[in-house]
């Protein structure tokens, strides 16, 4: 039965569900138990799943994630909980030198089924040490799944698939999103996560977005097609591995290809798509791939220039605007 | 030898004696051949020696049992020698064989051995401390009277994880057997020079964790801790931690000019070299002669010289797998 939702409710019934559905799952952060979540994601778990389940930790991000992988190493399925992005960078040492590296390092005699999930992102005043988008960071590293669940369905789906896993995933959540609405099925089953997705149509321009930028790419496909500019909108999904052939395939299509990142421009993630397209599809771009990221500066307090900061609908449609003009420029 | 009524026996039988001995000798001479093997350039990278330090791992590893689990550092040959991963198995390891027992992946810094639940050779200082604390949760959570062995040096002590590792491990009532091998130096900066407070146990104390100041040099009394720990871990009431006070004779990798000691300080502490020391004891008591050292060292020769065949016999991996080992799903 098709439930119309907000994308909090929907990470908060994948907890429910997953614990329900397999005793090694267990939940553990800061403020998971009594608090009920930072952002409320795991109300009522304490109440319903026990405090050997649902384990409020200390504020040791590096400890509470090398205890999920340890705890994963001991036969668990850990969801480990870290508050936000921003805080994950105390735990770096952790993600990077083991959970990454213990399959390898051992030769392949170890591997580490951990689930971590945070809140990311910017866009609500949060200032420049709360406002991070770093996802892009944790792409680059080779061992893990990177997942960028940008709609209630996929926030639902996307647990349980990371859950079956044999090697540690990162979910990203960005924080705006968790009261927005939207429709998934219960019964819909774990989601697929080795693909990007086509959330919108179009024949003139791709736009390439994930988490939070998908729903401003979608709006900005609405103002665009008030000019008569079909923008097809593709939603990354997965950071790590990279869905390129589906990037691709639209690209060659559109032959306009504008990618869209919340992060900072230098060494983004939509550097990465830029490059993939170019060795991908090169002679099929009728312009060169633009880039809508955050602006090079830590994010400030106020809210003109927060908004004045990172890609917004407007920014991304004139994006778009400007690659067409070019393009048709040039042919 | 004249026994007298009023001299002491040793608390162990020759057996068990002429084995510790054994175990400990076997240490020094693999590293002592690894050693030369690094400047014959057949073993490459770090090589971080644990010469005079082999009384802990001999005097601690017995006295856990198969079932439970240990993380080391990146000084660890002799904790893995210890828990009896073969000879053979460690020297391929160091060569990059693939019959090393982390295929030849990890090298001397990451001896894995998953069967003999050996956790590996962790080399950022202080990262392995969580992955124990995980490690135990999970025995906690699935009702298993296992221990945790969590190897690590002074230098440790001085990074968060630490704090982070006892203070969850203490709260959550984990069974961790806490070890650290207080060598003196934090690479090349002395305990006084790094600690505000050199008296390691108070740290563990201030964390409502027992701890114990145990002579690393004196092979009985380490066993001795061991035991008294490894005993009240496996009550149930939470973590135990040891200090064993110990010094390394060997620079402290391959690299290190070893400025930043005296000599006479070196010279000192090779007064209470644990094998001489052992030896001379033994004696004493009449469970040693010259045959039984001659035929120790002979039997330990033979195991190293078959170990060295070993490493030099086995085989590269091929480069066309060298993408092996990085997440499941891969060969």
């Amino acid at each position: 039965m098709i439930t119309k939702t907000t994308y909090r409710e929907a990470v908060r019934a994948a907890l429910r569900a997953a614990l329900l559905a397999d005793p090694r799952v267990f939940l553990m952060g800061e403020d998971v138990g009594r608090y009920g979540g930072a952002y409320a994601c795991s109300h009522g778990l304490l109440e319903e799943f026990g405090p050997e389940r649902i384990r409020d930790t200390p504020l040791s991000e590096s400890t509470f994630v090398g205890a999920g992988i340890g705890a994963a190493l001991g036969g668990l399925r850990p969801i480990v909980e870290v508050m936000t992005v921003n805080f994950s960078l105390l735990a770096l040492d952790q993600v990077v030198n083991n959970a990454a590296t213990l399959r390898h390092m051992s030769g392949g005699q170890l591997n580490v089924p951990l689930v971590v999930r945070m809140a990311t992102g910017g866009g609500r005043q949060l200032a420049a040490q709360h406002s991070h988008t770093l996802e892009g960071w944790y792409a680059h590293i080779p061992g893990i799944t990177v997942l960028a669940p940008a709609t209630v369905a996929d926030a639902y789906g996307m647990l349980p698939a990371a859950l079956q896993l044999e090697d540690p995933a990162f979910i990203f959540e960005h924080a705006m999103l968790y009261p927005t609405e939207g429709e998934f099925d219960p019964a819909q089953g774990p989601a697929d996560i080795s693909h990007a997705r086509v959330s919108r149509a179009g024949k003139d321009v791709t736009l390439i977005a994930y988490g939070g930028t998908l729903a401003k790419a979608l709006e900005s496909a609405q103002q665009l097609a008030a000019d008569g500019i079909e923008a097809e909108v593709v939603d990354l999904r997965v950071l790590r591995p990279l869905d390129t052939e589906t990037v691709l395939a639209s690209v060659r299509k559109t032959r306009h290809a504008v990618v869209v990142d919340e992060a900072w421009r230098t060494g983004s993630l939509a550097a990465e798509v830029s490059a993939r397209i170019m060795e991908g599809a090169f002679f099929d771009l009728d312009a060169p791939v633009a880039r809508v990221c955050s602006a090079e500066v830590p994010l400030p307090y106020p809210k003109h220039l927060e908004d004045a900061a990172i890609p917004q609908p407007r920014t991304i449609a004139a994006a778009a605007r400007e690659l067409i003009g070019a393009g048709a420029i040039r042919g | 030898m004249t026994a007298t009524a009023a001299a002491p026996a040793l608390p162990v039988s020759r057996e068990h004696a002429l084995a510790l001995l054994r175990e400990m000798i076997l240490i020094r001479r693999f590293e002592e051949r690894a050693a030369e093997l690094y400047s014959a350039a057949k073993i490459h990278g770090f090589l971080h020696l644990y010469i005079g330090e082999e009384a802990i791992a001999a005097g601690t590893i017995p006295v856990l049992s198969s079932d439970d689990a240990i993380v080391a550092t990146y000084r660890e040959h002799g904790h893995a020698l210890a828990r009896g991963i073969p000879a053979a198995a460690v020297m391929a390891e160091m060569y990059g064989k693939a019959n090393g027992c982390s295929g030849g992946r990890g090298g001397s810094m990451h001896l894995f051995d998953a069967a003999r639940r050996f956790y590996g050779g962790y080399a950022i200082v202080g990262g392995g401390l969580p992955i124990a604390v995980g490690l135990a949760l999970a025995d906690a959570l699935q009702g298993r009277q296992r221990v945790t062995a969590c190897f690590f040096g002074d230098g440790a002590v001085a990074e968060g994880a630490f704090h982070e590792s006892l203070n969850l491990a203490a709260l959550w009532k984990l069974p961790v057997l806490f070890l650290c091998e207080n060598n003196r130096y934090a690479m090349g900066t002395a305990l006084e020079r790094h600690q505000s407070q050199t008296d390691l146990r108070h740290k563990a104390e201030s964390y409502r964790i027992p701890a114990e100041q145990v002579d690393g040099m004196d092979v009985l009394a380490v066993e001795a801790g061991t035991r008294r720990a490894v005993d009240a871990v496996r009550t149930g009431n939470g973590p135990q931690f040891i200090e064993f006070l110990t010094y390394r004779f060997r620079a402290h990798s391959m690299y290190d000019p070893d400025l930043y000691r005296t000599k006479e300080e070196i010279a000192a502490w090779k007064e209470h070299d644990p094998i001489t020391l052992f030896a001379a004891r033994l004696r004493d008591f009449g469970l040693l002669d010259d045959a039984d050292l001659a035929g120790i060292e002979q039997s330990v020769a033979g195991e190293i010289a078959g170990a060295v065949d070993a490493a030099e016999a086995g085989p590269w991996e091929p480069v066309t797998e060298l993408l092996r080992h990085v997440s499941a799903g891969q060969p």
